[in-house]
């Protein structure tokens, strides 16, 4: 099972970027870890400057703006 | 016809040059219309041409749209600059640098590195990690959100090159000479102990997919959905405004405050009023409209703008994160003074 995590203070884009993602999952019906780090510690600890990020396994596929849909669905896929 | 819209949503990627000549021909071909459109549609409205309410609506009809062209263009050619200048790139040029020549590179890569208010605090972190100086950091974080597009869009739009070109440069000028004054008082201890730790640590490198033009053209129109589509309900209010109360407010209305001949203080109260009021570029404008409009002086009204864009509570309780209170204090009467100044020359000079 992946494990998704979403980096973001709360801006209205980062929230904008997990709800897209949720979408996905659930139409693609996949199982995955999705979760939400807010904390700026943490988020630094990635090395992702500007929000929202995302992290998948541990590795940064994204960051700054909101991601396609084409991007998350190849995350998925 | 749906294949048929499909072809053309995919043309731009597909021939992006070609696409991108045609958009610039249209563009120019439609700002070249806009004085005898906006003549033609109030020739067609029950309105006298020279009478008070026809020249407001011919304002009104010729001021939108182009307000609007220039802002989607110049949008626009940012969504494409940001495919270029990313924030790690930025990190990456200034890193090392040190003060001076780094605080002009910082303040310059801040007009053009894709930046958004909540990103603050991560990318400001993310610069001392890799090593680009307190002082150069401050020059970015004054100048990404000061002299932006959209605001120099909407300048041009309004009050022409000139007022432009000048909010450019003296909006660049305080986060070079700011970031120079905080760099040179080695305030590092004032950073919270967490955040010093995390100084030249050196963080993971995340790489940016390559992209082609077809991608970049589409970050364009990406970008200007998401800034014109939020921006253009304060636009048509401010233009509205400035040609609503033309002729209803006496002209002088501001003038004995916020005039040329105004008591010496007029400027620094427009720098306190603007310290607490937060909004974007985009909200601003209205009201710098209609401040202009009724006599007010460019240099007071700019400043006022500069402080409600550069300095805001919210932004300081979001810095409070990283920054002791000192260094808080610091930056905002750094900049403070810097806004000041600006609004002196200005009214002196012009």
């Amino acid at each position: 099972m992946k494990n998704i995590k979403v980096l973001g203070t709360g801006c209205a884009n980062c929230k904008t970027t997990l709800k897209l993602i949720e979408e996905a999952v659930a139409a693609k019906g996949v199982a995955v870890q999705l979760e939400k780090v807010e904390e700026i510690k943490d988020i630094m600890g990635y090395g992702v400057m500007s929000t929202p990020g995302v992290v998948i396994d541990g590795k940064v596929v994204h960051a700054g703006g909101i991601p396609s849909k084409d991007k998350i669905d190849g995350w998925l896929s | 016809m749906t294949s048929l819209t499909l072809q053309l949503k995919r043309w731009p990627s597909r021939q992006p040059y070609l696409f991108l000549t045609i958009a610039v021909a249209v563009w120019w071909a439609l700002y070249q219309t806009l004085i005898p459109f906006s003549e033609a549609l109030v020739g067609l409205l029950p309105v006298a041409r020279d009478s008070h309410l026809g020249g407001a609506l011919q304002f009104f009809f010729y001021d939108t749209p182009k307000v609007l062209l220039l802002l989607t263009g110049i949008v626009f050619i940012m969504g494409i600059v940001h495919t270029f200048v990313s924030p790690e790139r930025t990190r990456a040029l200034l890193s090392g640098k040190r003060l001076g020549i780094g605080n002009g590179m910082a303040a310059t890569l801040g007009i053009v590195t894709p930046f958004c208010s909540c990103s603050a605090v991560p990318l400001f972190i993310g610069f001392l990690q890799a090593g680009v100086p307190l002082g150069v950091t401050f020059s970015f974080l004054i100048s990404a959100p000061m002299v932006n597009e959209v605001a120099l869009a909407l300048l041009f739009g309004m009050f022409g090159w000139k007022v432009a070109a000048l909010y450019l440069g003296m909006g660049l000028l305080v986060a070079i000479v700011a970031g120079l004054v905080i760099g040179h008082l080695k305030m590092e201890r004032y950073l919270e102990d967490w955040v010093r730790a995390m100084q030249n640590s050196q963080s993971a490198d995340y790489e940016h997919a390559a992209m082609n033009w077809g991608e970049r053209i589409d970050s364009g129109f990406h970008h200007v959905r998401e800034i014109v589509g939020k921006v253009w309900p304060y636009i048509l209010a401010g233009i509205a405004l400035g040609a609503g109360i033309h002729g209803y407010v006496p002209e002088d209305f501001m003038a004995s405050i916020m005039g040329r001949d105004a008591p010496w203080w007029s400027v620094p109260a427009a720098v306190a009023i603007g310290v607490p009021m937060y909004t974007n570029a985009a909200g601003i404008i209205p009201i710098v409209e209609a401040l202009m409009g009724k006599g007010a002086a460019l240099g007071t009204v700019l400043a006022f703008m500069m402080s409600v864009i550069a300095l805001s509570a919210p932004e300081m309780i979001i810095l409070r994160k990283v920054l002791k209170p000192q260094l808080i204090a610091t930056f905002a009467g750094v900049v403070a003074t810097g806004i000041l100044l600006v609004g002196y020359v200005f009214n002196f000079v012009l």
